[in-house]
């Protein structure tokens, strides 16, 4: 990689921290639904997510390692909550199914239009990964579609239960766009088109799915930033005590 | 020393099949995207991932090496798996799709280059072949697998599903 500077390699370190924390977060709270899930197809897709978000996180991870940082396993097992990139909401508990199933909505399509626009990165080891995962992650949202649509339109109990689930998602699916301190950077090098140009395009996708299914937007949202300043919220360590339980024992096992 | 070609090592690795379904070789599949002989015989192969959070992708690595290492007119044997070419169902040969098929699996269809539930929507049955049959969720087993059922033979199916 040529063309990086450092200021490049400081940029691209802190966008892939964001990416990779958030599928690994992700993962590991959609794999809290293997064994729970309301009907079986549902357990099944819940858990198939988590398993593509894990890859796609060590994938992200083991480009990170090629930038001089630890291997994926130590990155990925051994920090604490105050080292994490991951947005708010990744981190929040599963919930009801309402809301665990309207996060994967609001959670995926950004995803998908992010890996979208990384396509033409011009970090190229990233832009490999980013086809490969834009191809993966249409199931995710084409499986969210279908319900959000299917429930927003379903019963009465149904309708509130995913406007209630959207107005509790939404400060925290803003969150997502948090700008990094090297958005400017990103920009200039073609790595990648920044937060804002993300949230509009995400904005418009999930406003015209929502709206035309009867739910309704809230307006006058403060974003619930910081997770990407490595701040979080009570949710993020006992998770990742519960993730790291068993690679604590014996970090130097192999499996 | 006898020459050795990047198509005899083809025809070896044929023999590799996939550990989830084992009635395909990983040829077939179109996951070995790159294979190079030097002039001491060294090889050096190229694995895709089928997708990003296959389990199978460090055996599949391991899989060829030991199958290439019982060559013994190979010298060193290298196999890394990237994302250089993007895997897609496309890529699985014909010969792969009859062995899905015989494993009771209905092939992908050719990626439509859009993927909305209506492309997985009349998949062919693989059992009686009709088309009437419905997706029950494209999720399954495994990453690359959807669960249908046939409304004809009255049979529920898998199918491997098609990634673009």
């Amino acid at each position: 990689m040529d063309f990086f500077n450092e200021a490049h390699v400081e940029a691209a370190k802190d966008l892939l921290y964001k990416m990779a924390d958030d599928q690994l977060i992700i993962g590991h709270r959609n794999s809290e639904w293997t064994g729970l899930g309301p009907i079986l197809e549902e357990d099944i897709a819940f858990s198939s997510m988590a398993q593509d978000k894990l890859g796609q996180s060590e994938h992200l991870y083991n480009l990170l390692h090629e930038l001089g940082e630890a291997d994926a396993d130590t990155v990925a097992f051994t920090r604490n909550a105050n080292q994490f990139h991951s947005c708010h909401f990744v981190e929040y508990p599963i919930g009801e199914y309402d809301f665990s199933l309207m996060r994967h909505f609001l959670f995926d399509m950004a995803e998908a239009i992010r890996f979208e626009m990384l396509v033409n990165s011009s970090y190229e080891n990233l832009a490999m990964i980013a086809r490969k995962f834009k191809g993966e992650i249409k199931y995710h949202t084409m499986h969210a579609n279908t319900w959000v649509k299917q429930l927003a339109q379903g019963n009465e109990e149904s309708k509130a239960r995913m406007q209630s689930a959207l107005n509790e998602c939404w400060p925290l699916a803003l969150g997502i766009f948090e700008p990094g301190k090297h958005e400017d950077v990103l920009k200039e090098a073609g790595i990648f088109e920044g937060e804002e140009a993300l949230q509009a395009q995400w904005l418009q996708e999930v406003t015209k799915l929502l709206t035309d299914c009867g739910l309704v937007i809230p307006e006058n949202v403060t974003p619930s930033y910081g997770g990407r300043k490595c701040e979080h919220t009570d949710h993020l360590q006992p998770l990742l005590d519960e993730m790291t339980e068993v690679y604590a024992i014996d970090p130097s096992a192999d499996w | 020393m006898k020459s050795v070609t990047s198509d005899d090592i083809r025809n070896f690795l044929k023999e590799v099949k996939d550990p989830e379904i084992p009635p395909i070789s990983i040829v077939d599949l179109g996951i070995v995207t790159g294979i190079q002989v030097d002039d001491e015989n060294n090889v050096d192969v190229t694995l895709t991932p089928t997708f990003a959070g296959c389990p199978a992708l460090k055996i599949m690595e391991d899989m060829v090496k030991e199958r290439l290492e019982k060559e013994s007119d190979l010298g060193e044997i290298t196999v890394k798996t990237t994302f250089e070419t993007t895997w897609t169902t496309d890529l699985i040969t014909e010969e792969g799709r009859k062995a899905l098929l015989k494993h009771g699996l209905a092939p992908p269809k050719q990626n439509p280059g859009y993927l909305e539930l209506d492309v997985l929507s009349d998949t062919p049955c693989p059992y009686c072949d009709s088309r009437n049959t419905e997706l029950k969720s494209p999720f399954g087993p495994t990453l690359c697998r959807s669960l249908h059922y046939c409304n004809n033979c009255k049979q529920a199916f898998e199918g491997f599903k098609p990634v673009g």
